[in-house]
């Protein structure tokens, strides 16, 4: 057992779910949209932010934005672990991310809701 | 030399193949003191290359099967010169052994009732008077050596046995009154050499049968643990018994298990005949394997041999299904393919005798002590020098050894000697001390060796060694061109004492193991053709074209080569078995 | 032929270098790479390799060959020289101690790391543990392993982590246990492997089994020690 701090879930198999999940979120996500757009290829502005603030699309958003992060989180942890060998160097490298994710999740936040 | 550094064990075990780590194991388990010293990674040993299985008489296949039966068919294999006492004990003790391994995680193939599954093999019987043919052979598919040795190794792991991995045992070490304490080893990555101290001292270290040109032995067996006890002076016992297996790959020689022949394979000549019904009418192609090497050498000496030389027969098994190929010998399709360029689903693979086992070695007792002889030639221990497996003669084997029955000999005999030792060391034991001269004289070769400024080629002479006996002591041997063979061997082994290592670095230097390597080669080799050319008869494995009949009355003995004078005297076989009546000597047919 | 072979020895080299050497090889044979090495060695006694069994059972001669991790007595002149050259370099990713041969014991910590034994916690029986022909199919596959290290050397995530990704060898042989219907310590087992390293450090690259000289399926069998993670965390 290789013990890790820094990991999401501090545990393989619930990073490793946490990436699944996520990952078919954001597919779902993407799909969604791209359906959208194929389907009324001339939105207008009013159709665009209509959708937007219908509750359960900031709902889908949400989830999606957070899946994001925490996809982005585990990825990222991943690649630090194996490319940055300096303890030091490794946490920056970490707690920078940390930080630019939940700033972009706040912040999405403010925008999806319109806060 | 005081700055030679020391280690102390109560017990080291020198190999870590299959009797090595089953002797360490049990040593590790009873908390002696022990270390095992290995020149490759255990995993690496030449266990690894067993294939077919291990014979024992576990009652799977047969309910009704008796050790007895399998004590018989070996006292009957070894034509009448293994000890009955050990083969008893190793027909007896067996199915406990394997089933400790069953335990240990071995994965044996199955059968329907979820027992271990029994293959036919060569020379058995369901007794003295019911010469059908018994399946007695426990087998994990075709790579039992493998499982075996792979298994072993989890278990030492598990209890914790100390292993010293890639050191080279040189030489022994004698204290002043000739008892074994130690001995001299490198420690190959970083070349240091090291005084390792043990009360006891295990030879485990395999065969040699790199003697020979054409052998399916791995490039390892060089017989270091007998040239070792050789040239300590001690004697080795029947080393003219060499077993030539019948199926190497011809060309390769790499190993094709008798487990084709016991699932129903067989031998065919350039006419396609199975030739081995006129040779063995009742056993046919699982007669013991002297009988079938040497008929196969007489059909190919007759012209009846394969391929545009005519210098092999075939070895026909498309006729078993690719299911049961795939299912029970799927390591032989891989290495048939890999090696003869041949899938043994459509087309039979050629084969040819080729030298495969050691029957002879170092004489010991059935718990592994080594033995010489006194000036009355009565038996007398050595006192700290023990062997196990290939390197021993218990002797189980005798003249000729049955198929299974090595891989039973490692873990029985390694037992047997770790129990052994455990009892000596809680009776207390204690050797003098080696003096400063003592070490000087175990260190005396690789001194030689590292200063040597000039000399013979390594490759060279070793080249010549193996060209040497296989061509003056092959399957069938003879007295004038084993004399011309001896003459040949005494000029080489100046040549070999004058032989130059080039290169002297410390880290990983091969060439300076495989230098003291040569050295253990020539000393088997020498011992294996004066006992050759001494024993006057044909039995088992040594078949003399000059004196083609058994001779009971003057060598149903075992053969003792003693390496200081290099004289062979004689030593008499067990008749003697605790528990059930002796087999006495009878015509050997199948 | 040219064989472009890598030489370092400690003592001498300050670093190594690859030596080229020209080499007759004799006509109307397929030689096996370890074959090049012996007449190699023959003409250079300082040429350090390991080799045991040549037959590709025993696990020694692991070498890199032409770019791709192989035994060298089982992989023929035939199978790996392109435009008469063959670059044999030591297996990748673990310390050199001389030329081709490569300090393990990194790997060999990982594969005792998953406790590479049978453990079963009921007294042994007098004779052995019955196990079906089919729960010992189970083991097929998995128990052929011969540590020959060829697949972690290719493995991308074991070259970035060794001390803590198990790596394709020792995952073969941790669900070689966990599927044996002997072994007893399965939730033991998987407990100790539910990091984030010791067997999710596995992207699936699939070198491995790519280049396993005896065929086997470590991506499967580490899929397979997922699955059992997964039931037993739902």
């Amino acid at each position: 057992m290789v013990a890790s701090v820094t990991s999401l879930g501090r545990n393989g198999l619930y990073d490793w779910l946490i990436q699944r999940v996520s990952a078919v979120v954001l597919a779902a996500y993407s799909l969604f949209l791209l359906g959208y757009l194929v389907c009324s290829p001339e939105t207008t502005y009013e159709q665009w932010s209509a959708l937007f603030e219908n509750t359960l699309m900031r709902i889908f958003s949400l989830l999606a934005l957070i899946s994001l992060a925490a996809h982005a989180w585990v990825g990222l942890w991943t690649i630090s672990t194996d490319y940055i060998k300096p303890t030091g160097l490794r946490f920056l490298f970490q707690a920078a991310c940390g930080i630019v994710m939940f700033a972009y999740v706040a912040w999405g936040i403010q925008v999806i809701w319109g806060l | 030399m005081s700055t030679l550094r020391t280690l102390n064990y109560d017990a080291i075990v020198i190999g870590g193949g299959g009797a090595g780590m089953r002797a360490a194991l049990q040593l590790t388990e009873s908390g002696v003191k022990t270390a095992c010293i290995t020149k490759v990674f255990p995993t690496r040993s030449h266990t690894v290359s067993a294939q077919g299985g291990i014979t024992c008489a576990i009652a799977s296949a047969d309910p009704n099967d008796d050790w007895r039966w399998h004590m018989y068919d070996t006292v009957k294999g070894s034509d009448y010169i293994g000890d009955q006492d050990a083969i008893e004990y190793m027909c007896s003790v067996g199915p406990q052994a394997v089933f400790e391994l069953d335990h240990m995680g071995l994965p044996f193939s199955r059968t329907e009732e979820g027992r271990i599954y029994q293959r036919p093999f060569g020379g058995q019987s369901k007794g003295p008077d019911n010469p059908t043919q018994a399946a007695r052979t426990c087998a994990a598919a075709d790579r039992t050596g493998h499982a075996l040795l792979h298994a072993l190794y989890q278990g030492n792991l598990k209890g914790g046995t100390t292993f010293l991995n890639e050191w080279y045992a040189v030489d022994l070490v004698k204290n002043q009154k000739g008892a074994v304490v130690g001995v001299i080893a490198i420690c190959i990555e970083t070349g240091e050499t090291v005084y390792v101290k043990a009360k006891a001292t295990v030879m485990a270290t395999g065969g040699a049968g790199r003697i020979y040109q054409s052998t399916t032995n791995a490039l390892i067996n060089t017989g270091d643990g007998m040239g070792m006890a050789l040239r300590a002076g001690f004697p080795g016992q029947d080393m003219e018994m060499w077993q030539f297996h019948p199926t190497g790959i011809y060309g390769a020689g790499t190993l094709v298990t008798e487990g084709c022949r016991g699932e129903g394979g067989y031998l065919i000549n350039s006419e396609g005949e199975r030739f081995m019904e006129r040779y063995a009418p009742n056993a046919k192609d699982l007669a013991g394997r002297d009988v079938v090497a040497r008929s196969m050498v007489l059909e190919i000496l007759e012209g009846r041999g394969c391929g545009p030389n005519k210098d092999h027969v075939l070895l026909k098994l498309d006729h078993l299904g690719e299911e049961t190929l795939n299912l029970r010998l799927p390591g032989i399709c891989e290495l048939s393919k890999t090696f003869a360029h041949v899938d043994p689903v459509k087309a039979p693979i050629p084969v040819v005798p080729t030298c495969h086992y050691m029957m002879g070695g170092i004489p010991t007792t059935i718990g592994g002590e080594a033995i010489t002889q006194d000036a009355n030639g009565q038996d007398q221990v050595v006192d700290g020098l023990y062997a196990c497996g290939e390197a021993a003669c218990v002797s189980v084997h005798g003249a000729n050894r049955l198929g299974g029955n090595s891989l039973l000999d490692l873990v029985v005999f390694g037992r047997a000697a770790g129990l052994q030792i455990e009892k000596a060391l809680q009776e207390g034991v204690s050797h003098d001390d080696a003096s400063e001269s003592d070490i000087e004289v175990a260190l005396s070769r690789l001194d030689r060796l590292n200063s040597s400024t000039s000399g013979e080629s390594m490759a060279e002479v070793k080249a010549e060694l193996q060209k040497t006996m296989q061509l003056y002591f092959g399957v069938f041997r003879e007295g004038e061109s084993m004399q011309k063979g001896l003459k040949l061997l005494d000029e080489l082994g100046e040549r070999i004492k004058n032989v130059h290592l080039e290169d002297k670095s410390q880290a990983f230097n091969t060439a300076r193991i495989e230098a003291l390597e040569l050295d253990n080669l020539f000393e088997v080799a020498y011992a294996t053709a004066v006992s050759a050319e001494e024993r006057k008869e044909s039995r088992g494995a040594h078949a003399r074209n000059d004196f083609t009949e058994r001779d009971d009355d003057n060598w149903l003995k075992h053969s003792m080569y003693f390496p200081t004078e290099k004289r062979v005297g004689k030593r008499d076989v067990n008749f003697s078995p605790k528990t059930v009546e002796a087999f006495p000597p009878k015509v050997r047919s199948y | 032929m040219l064989v472009s072979i890598y030489r370092y020895n400690p003592e001498k080299d300050q670093t190594p270098y690859m030596q080229d050497i020209n080499i007759d090889i004799p006509e109307g044979k397929d030689l096996m790479v370890l074959d090049v090495l012996h007449l190699l060695k023959e003409q250079d006694p300082s040429v350090t390799y390991r080799r045991s069994c040549r037959e590709g059972v025993c696990g020694s001669d692991g070498l890199n060959m032409n770019g791709k991790n192989g035994l060298a007595c089982i992989t023929p002149l035939s199978e790996v020289v392109k435009r008469n050259k063959l670059v044999i370099r030591p297996l990748p990713g673990l310390p050199v101690i001389r030329d081709l041969v490569v300090d393990m014991s990194m790997f060999y910590k990982q594969y005792e790391k998953i406790k590479p034994f049978l453990i079963n916690d009921t007294p042994p029986p007098a004779i052995e543990r019955l196990q079906s022909p089919e729960d010992r199919e189970k083991l097929d596959g998995l128990y052929e392993c011969i540590l020959c290290a060829c697949c972690s050397t290719a493995c991308p995530s074991f070259w970035w982590n060794p001390d803590k990704f198990v790596g394709p060898s020792g995952l073969l042989q941790a669900y070689r246990f966990l599927a044996d219907s002997r072994d007893t310590a399965t939730n033991e087992r998987l407990a100790e492997l539910d990091d984030p390293f010791s067997v999710f450090r596995c992207r699936g690259i699939m070198n491995c089994v790519s280049v396993c000289p005896k065929g086997l399926n470590p991506t499967k069998a580490i899929g397979h020690i997922r699955s059992m993670l997964m039931q037993r965390s739902t």
